[in-house]
Parts: structure tokens; C-alpha cells; sequence
């Protein structure tokens, strides 16, 4: 490996490097199926090749566009679009690597984060490149002293090989569920609070230092780290024409070999699950999404991973989904910042009529308020926290109906004491101080 | 959607739930349980735009605004 030949690719032009193959098909966890620790600076560039040059010509945000990408922190939204936006606005830009990953049944960005952190920095330096942005913010949970130490060396060893156009500032934030949310991020680096704000402006038009602020999730920037290399026909050469390329899961819960794993973007769940070791025996559901998702019912009838954060959760048969969920909305309620009337107020008030439904007396007209109230929450909040609570209770009574009508009718099954399947923290609201 | 037509949109960031906007718009604006605005459509009739800048102008918050 020699670190002093720059290297000229455009992203239209592979030729001369070549994509790694993994047994797998895995691409950013090639490097762990090759070696099976995380790659230094050195052994990554063996691994994937050197850096390409980075310009703001163009050629990347146009090659990211044709290849499909959509983000990786759950949202999905087509990057390419997102690029251009920014790049479109006048005046330096700045880019902001969410690698916060507060989703409690996810870990795969803390994953990618330990095995490819040049994968993350490469993608996160060429976005900033090709938008024209003089700084990267890597956004890091502050629970996480480890990480960080980590990625300050990477940051420490790209510095002193001094091949990077732009340079890295490792932040750590506070860990709640939401401040891990674009606005939250970018009012935090301003100086305020990690809590989400209103929008508009949209961290695009006015974010970091008033800047144009492009907010990535810290895999999004490492498959732009691939497509920078390899280019948008090798991105397409997996997964479905809608959704291209490989997404990271965490998968949990029943199934053989829990852990992260990188599988076709559209894969079928099921096949998702068999990568996993399959289930350890009959389920009664799968959570798709994490806490701001959906249970999926079984049989699965070849449902195909969607766009959402990358998390599977196998509900065994015997145990009670709608325990699980009352447990899930009671933390997701005290994560709320506290900030808009709905979320404020409607969560903790349907976390109480899940806990009834799950484990109390549900009375007659338990049902009937539920529904009211998870009618009023969606698209009623300064940020989606709301919404994806409300998506997570709506798709647990169509899914366990059946438990549903149960509960009402005779109180709660034996299951429902049972220890959760999910990884739910305590719903312990964070202090005031503690947003900061 | 015609020229005259304006967006209605609360900051839910910032409304503190004082329900004015529900009186002075009840066409428009309803109230949840806990006292905050439910907008009953997000497109404002030309025939209401008056009591909908009234209603924005009464906000004690500048929680509701009006837009294209
Ligand atoms: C409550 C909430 C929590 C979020 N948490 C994360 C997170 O932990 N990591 C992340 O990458 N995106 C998270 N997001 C999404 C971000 O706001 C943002 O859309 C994302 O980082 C954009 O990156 P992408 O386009 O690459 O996915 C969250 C959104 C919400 C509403
Ligand atoms: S919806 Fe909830 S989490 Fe989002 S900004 Fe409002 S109070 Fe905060
Ligand atoms: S008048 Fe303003 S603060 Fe009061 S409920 Fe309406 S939007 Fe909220």
C-alpha cells in the first residue's frame, strides 16, 4: 500500500480498483469477514483501495444521485437529493456524521463505527468535498467513552497521513432518543440544547453556524464512500432497483446468532432472519424499524425490508407483543423533550392506556380512547418523535388483535409478565441539565 | 390550489395550548384533550383568510402561522 500515489478516480470511472468481494456480499463489513478485527488506516486503504480526489465538480453528487442511496438513520430519504440541495445553497457548507445511533434495539452504526471507521470518515470528508463544506461534525453519543476514543485516533492517524481535504471534529453529545434527531444535532453544535427544533429552516437551508448543513447518517456516508470508489452501476449490482445497494440490521430476539449483519437493501425478512440462524422457534411477530417501527405478522408471506432504521426483533409465539409495546411507548414518552403539547402530554397518556391494555383491567371504553388519541398524535410535533410512537401502538392492536380482545376480555395473559424480549431502557425522563 | 389560498401551520414548539386560535377559528381549529390546536384542514378557504389572520395575530406565542 503506498499512501503517496493520489489516486484520480472519478466516480464514473472505476477502472484499476476493484471492488472487494466478501464471501458474503458484505461490503462495508468486508474488512471484518477479511480479518475479523476493525481496520486501521492502512489496512483499510488495502482493503477498499486509496481515497479518491474529492472535488465539488459535481461528479460525486451526480454519481451518488444515479446510484440510489437512500439514508440509513431511518428516514430513507434519497441522498443524492439531499446533496444537491446543499450544495445548491450559497456559501461554505457543513457536513454533520450522525453516528448517535439512540435507537435501543439498534447497533449498527456503533458496529460500523469500531470495524470501519475509514469507510465513515472517507464518505463523511468526500460529501463535505462535494458540497463544498470546510468542516465535519462526527456527532457521537457521550455514553459511549470507548467510540470515541477510537475514532479520535482514526481521526489522529488520517490527520498526520494528511490526505484529507477536510477536517474531522469528534463531538459527544448527550443520549436520548431524540437528540439524536437532525435539528437536535445541529442546535446542539450552536450551542443550545440537543433537543429538536422547529422546522423550517431545515438544517439544509440554515443549520451549523447558519451554514447549509448536510445531516448523514454515518452508514449513508460509508456506501458514499464505496460509490465514490467503485461508482453507481457496482452500487446498483445488489438489492432492488428501488432500494440499491446492502443495508446494515441488527437483529435480535429469537433468532440463533443475534448481531449485525449486512444483507441486500429489499431482502425478504424472512431471509433476513435466516442470516441470523433463522428463529430459535415459533414467533408470534418481528418488530421492523426499532421503536419508531413496525411489528410485522407471521407468517411473513415474503414482506421485504423497508427503508427504516435497519432493525429486526424476533418476537417469540409465547411471549406477549402487547406487554412489549407498553414497555417500548412508556420509554419512547420519557424520551419526549418535553417541548410540544401533543408529544408532551399524548405519549405519556397512551403509554398509560397500553399498560392498562398490557397488564391492568382494561376498562370498556379503553379501546375507543386509545384510538382517539393515536388519531391526534401524527404530524403533531416540532419533530416525528410523535408520529413514530403512534406507528408503533397502531401496528401492535392490528397485529395482536387477537391478544387485543383477550386482554379486554379476561385481563392480562401470563406471558405478559414475563421479561421483555426488546432491549427497552428505563422510561426515565432525562433531567433538565442532562440536555446539554 | 388557488393564489389565495395560505397554509395553516402551529409551532408546536412554542404553543402553549391557550386555545385562542380554537375560538377565534373554530372552523378551522379544534382543540385535543390536553387543550392543543388539531387543524381540521391545512388550506385556508379565501372566505376564512380574515379570521385565520386574526387568529394568527391573536396567538400570544406567534405559535400559528400563516403561509403559502
Ligand atoms: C426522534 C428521532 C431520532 C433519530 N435518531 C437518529 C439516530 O440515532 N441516528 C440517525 O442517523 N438518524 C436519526 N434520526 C434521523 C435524523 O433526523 C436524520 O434524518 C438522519 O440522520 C439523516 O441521515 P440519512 O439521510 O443518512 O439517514 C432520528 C430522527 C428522529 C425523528
Ligand atoms: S415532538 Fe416531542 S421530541 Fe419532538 S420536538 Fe416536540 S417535544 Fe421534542
Ligand atoms: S393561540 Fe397559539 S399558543 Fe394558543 S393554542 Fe393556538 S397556537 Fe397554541
Amino acid at each position: 500500500m503506498n499512501l503517496d500515489t493520489t489516486d484520480t478516480l472519478t466516480p464514473h470511472a472505476p477502472e484499476g480498483l476493484r471492488p472487494p468481494v466478501s464471501p458474503y456480499g458484505a461490503r462495508l463489513l468486508h474488512g471484518w469477514y477479511e480479518t475479523g478485527r476493525p481496520a486501521g488506516l492502512a489496512e483499510h486503504l488495502d482493503l477498499y483501495g486509496p481515497l479518491p480526489r474529492a472535488a465539488a465538480d459535481g461528479a460525486l453528487v451526480t454519481a451518488v444521485e444515479q446510484s440510489g442511496l437512500t439514508g440509513r438513520g431511518g428516514g430513507g430519504f434519497p441522498t443524492g437529493r439531499k446533496l444537491r440541495a446543499v450544495a445548491g445553497k450559497r456559501g461554505p457548507a457543513v457536513v454533520v456524521a450522525n453516528g448517535m445511533e439512540s435507537e435501543p434495539a439498534s447497533s449498527k452504526d456503533e458496529t460500523l463505527l469500531f470495524l470501519a471507521p475509514h469507510l465513515v470518515l472517507d464518505g463523511a470528508v468526500l460529501a463535505a468535498a462535494s458540497v463544498g463544506a470546510t468542516t465535519v461534525h462526527l456527532c457521537l453519543a457521550r455514553t459511549r467513552v470507548g467510540q470515541e476514543r477510537q475514532l479520535a485516533q482514526a481521526v489522529e492517524e488520517r490527520r498526520r497521513a494528511g490526505r484529507d481535504p477536510v477536517p474531522v471534529e469528534i463531538h459527544t453529545l448527550p443520549h436520548h432518543f431524540v437528540s439524536s434527531e437532525e435539528t437536535s444535532l445541529v442546535n446542539w453544535l450552536n450551542g443550545g440544547d440537543a433537543r429538536p427544533q422547529a422546522t423550517p429552516p431545515r438544517p439544509f437551508e440554515k443549520g451549523v453556524g447558519r451554514r447549509p448543513t448536510l445531516v448523514d447518517n454515518v452508514e449513508t456516508l460509508a456506501h458514499l464512500a464505496l460509490i465514490a470508489r467503485y461508482g453507481p452501476d457496482w452500487f446498483r449490482e445488489t438489492g432492488s432497483p428501488e432500494t440499491p445497494g446492502t443495508t446494515l440490521v441488527t437483529l435480535s430476539g429469537a433468532v440463533r446468532t443475534p448481531g449485525v449483519y449486512e444483507v441486500p437493501m429489499g431482502s425478504p425478512v424472512a431471509r433476513a432472519l435466516g442470516v441470523a440462524g433463522g428463529p430459535t422457534g415459533r414467533l408470534g411477530a418481528v418488530l421492523a424499524g426499532g421503536f419508531f417501527g413496525s411489528w410485522l405478522p407471521v407468517p411473513l408471506n415474503g414482506v421485504a425490508l423497508g427503508r427504516g432504521a435497519g432493525v429486526l426483533a424476533a418476537l417469540p409465539e409465547d411471549a406477549c407483543g402487547l406487554a412489549e409495546t407498553a414497555a417500548a411507548l412508556a420509554y419512547l414518552a420519557g424520551q419526549s423533550a418535553g417541548q410540544c403539547g401533543p408529544c408532551r402530554f399524548g405519549l405519556p397518556s397512551v403509554a398509560e392506556d397500553f399498560a392498562e391494555l398490557a397488564w391492568g383491567r382494561p376498562g370498556a371504553t379503553l379501546l375507543e380512547r386509545l384510538n382517539r388519541r393515536l388519531g391526534v398524535l401524527p404530524g403533531r410535533g416540532g419533530c416525528r418523535h410523535p408520529d413514530g410512537a403512534a406507528r408503533l401502538a397502531a401496528s401492535a392492536l392490528r397485529v395482536f388483535g387477537d391478544d387485543v380482545l383477550r386482554h379486554v376480555r379476561y385481563g392480562p395473559c401470563s406471558p405478559a409478565h414475563d421479561a421483555l424480549v426488546l432491549p427497552v431502557p428505563p422510561a426515565r425522563p432525562p433531567k433538565e441539565e442532562e440536555w446539554r | 390550489m388557488s393564489g389565495d389560498d395560505r397554509s395553516l401551520a402551529v409551532d408546536f414548539t412554542v404553543c402553549d395550548g391557550h386555545g385562542l386560535c380554537a375560538e377565534l377559528l373554530p372552523e378551522l381549529v379544534g382543540l385535543d384533550e390536553w387543550g392543543y390546536p388539531v387543524l381540521r384542514a391545512a388550506t385556508v378557504p379565501a372566505g376564512l383568510l380574515p379570521d385565520a389572520r386574526r387568529a394568527v395575530a391573536a396567538c400570544p406565542v406567534m405559535a400559528l402561522r400563516l403561509s403559502r
